[in-house]
């Protein structure tokens, strides 16, 4: 039974690093995250890729030397939209140090075309952006911590030493700080 | 002397535990069995609500819920539909807005007002007016549910988390939490599932 079930596991992953190789590189914002997305939206030069929980889940375990901030966020949440510029700027300031910014937005899927897209065509984001659009809620999100209620914003940074999961709103020189120690770690 | 210590060392043990026990209830609110506090909240129809008002219930779905977050939006038909089927059965739906109205003006008692006559709410919607309620009960996004059991000893938690396994679609969901969980208590049953997660907003402080 055991071996079935490892056989079955082994099959799936096999089958979804097929995948990947045919829809890599057909975006421009790929990125690190390379599975192949439930739904890709599009408005002018913005595309955003919506996956389910499953396929960006390696996200948040790399093992590749970098340092991953990863942020939870939606258009109508203030908090969240209000600290977005800290994660740009730390985009920009810790590129050479090895770091890669990504926003989860929780946006619901009805509201990408009528919010998410115009949100981000206006505000031309540079960190990679990508729409997670899972249900099964309960399921997921002690995946990304034990320890998160399910509130955004909510962030996550991590290497291969250490890992931090936030379940607040940042002020700059707090993200900053925070990461700073993480880095220290690496 | 050895008496002396012992006692010396019990004491610092004793007292940081009771330490240790008194932050993680502030930080966390209710776990599934705490008593649940009452209140006394002002009710969208001016009247203030407590549970103790309500004499005859055999429970109560106590729901931090608001105007302004998407997800709370998401569930409000749900809610309703909560409180038709089990108002009649002895737990009623008690709203909750946990937001301060300063921090989001969509949630002030004027709009909840609006939202709950354009909803058509059959359950009271209150305002935690000074937010000292939403702590306590350990809420940390809209919207946030509590089941309680009313019983000789007070109002026992027996449910925390979300209202089903699908915010997106109520026709696609697999797993309804909160009936389930409802209905086992009055059945006199164990709940299966008595706590889960769910994406929320976060609630408005300022």
């Amino acid at each position: 039974m055991k071996y079935v079930a490892c056989l079955v596991i082994l099959t799936t992953l096999i089958s979804c690093k097929v995948e990947n190789v045919n829809v890599n590189n057909q975006l421009a914002v790929v990125g690190s995250v390379d599975n192949k997305p439930k739904q890709v939206y599009q408005k002018g030069d913005i595309v955003i890729n919506a996956y389910n929980f499953q396929s960006i889940e390696p996200l948040f375990h790399k093992k590749d030397g970098k340092t991953y901030v990863i942020n939870f966020w939606a258009t109508w949440c203030k908090p969240c939209v209000a600290e977005l510029p800290h994660f740009e700027h730390v985009k920009k300031e810790y590129e050479s140090k090895n770091v890669e910014v990504i926003l989860i937005s929780l946006d619901l899927p009805t509201m990408v075309e009528t919010n998410l897209l115009p949100f981000l065509e206006k505000h031309q984001l540079k960190s990679q952006v990508v729409l997670l659009d899972d249900p099964k809620q309960n399921e997921w999100i002690p995946k990304v911590s034990e320890n998160w209620e399910g509130s955004i914003p909510a962030t996550l940074i991590y290497n291969e030493n250490q890992r931090a999961f936030f379940e607040k709103t940042f002020t700059l020189v707090e993200l900053k700080n925070n990461l700073d120690q993480i880095l220290k770690s690496n | 002397m050895k008496t002396i210590k012992i006692i010396a060392i019990a004491a610092v043990v004793l007292s940081a535990t009771a330490f240790t026990a008194a932050t993680f209830l502030a930080d966390e609110g209710y776990k599934v069995g705490d008593t649940a506090t009452d209140f006394k909240l002002k009710n969208i129809d001016g009247k203030t609500i407590s549970l103790a008002d309500y004499k005859t219930a055999k429970g109560f779905l106590v729901i931090f819920t608001c105007n302004s977050c998407p997800y709370a939006v998401a569930y409000e038909d749900r809610i309703i539909a909560l409180d038709a089927k089990y108002k009649s059965k002895g737990v009623p739906v008690i709203a909750i807005n946990p937001n301060n109205p300063k921090a989001q003006p969509k949630d002030s008692f004027e709009e909840m007002k609006v939202r709950a006559k354009d909803k058509g709410f059959t359950f009271p919607y209150l305002l935690d007016d000074g937010q000292k309620i939403y702590p306590q009960y350990g809420a940390s996004r809209t919207p946030h549910v509590f089941l309680l059991e009313k019983t000789p000893k007070g109002n026992i938690v027996k449910y925390i988390g979300a209202i089903d396994d699908n915010y997106q679609d109520a026709s696609q969901v697999e797993n309804k939490y909160v009936e389930n969980a409802v209905d086992a208590m009055l059945s006199g049953n164990e709940i299966a599932i008595t706590t889960t997660k769910a994406i929320g907003c976060s609630i408005k402080v300022k």
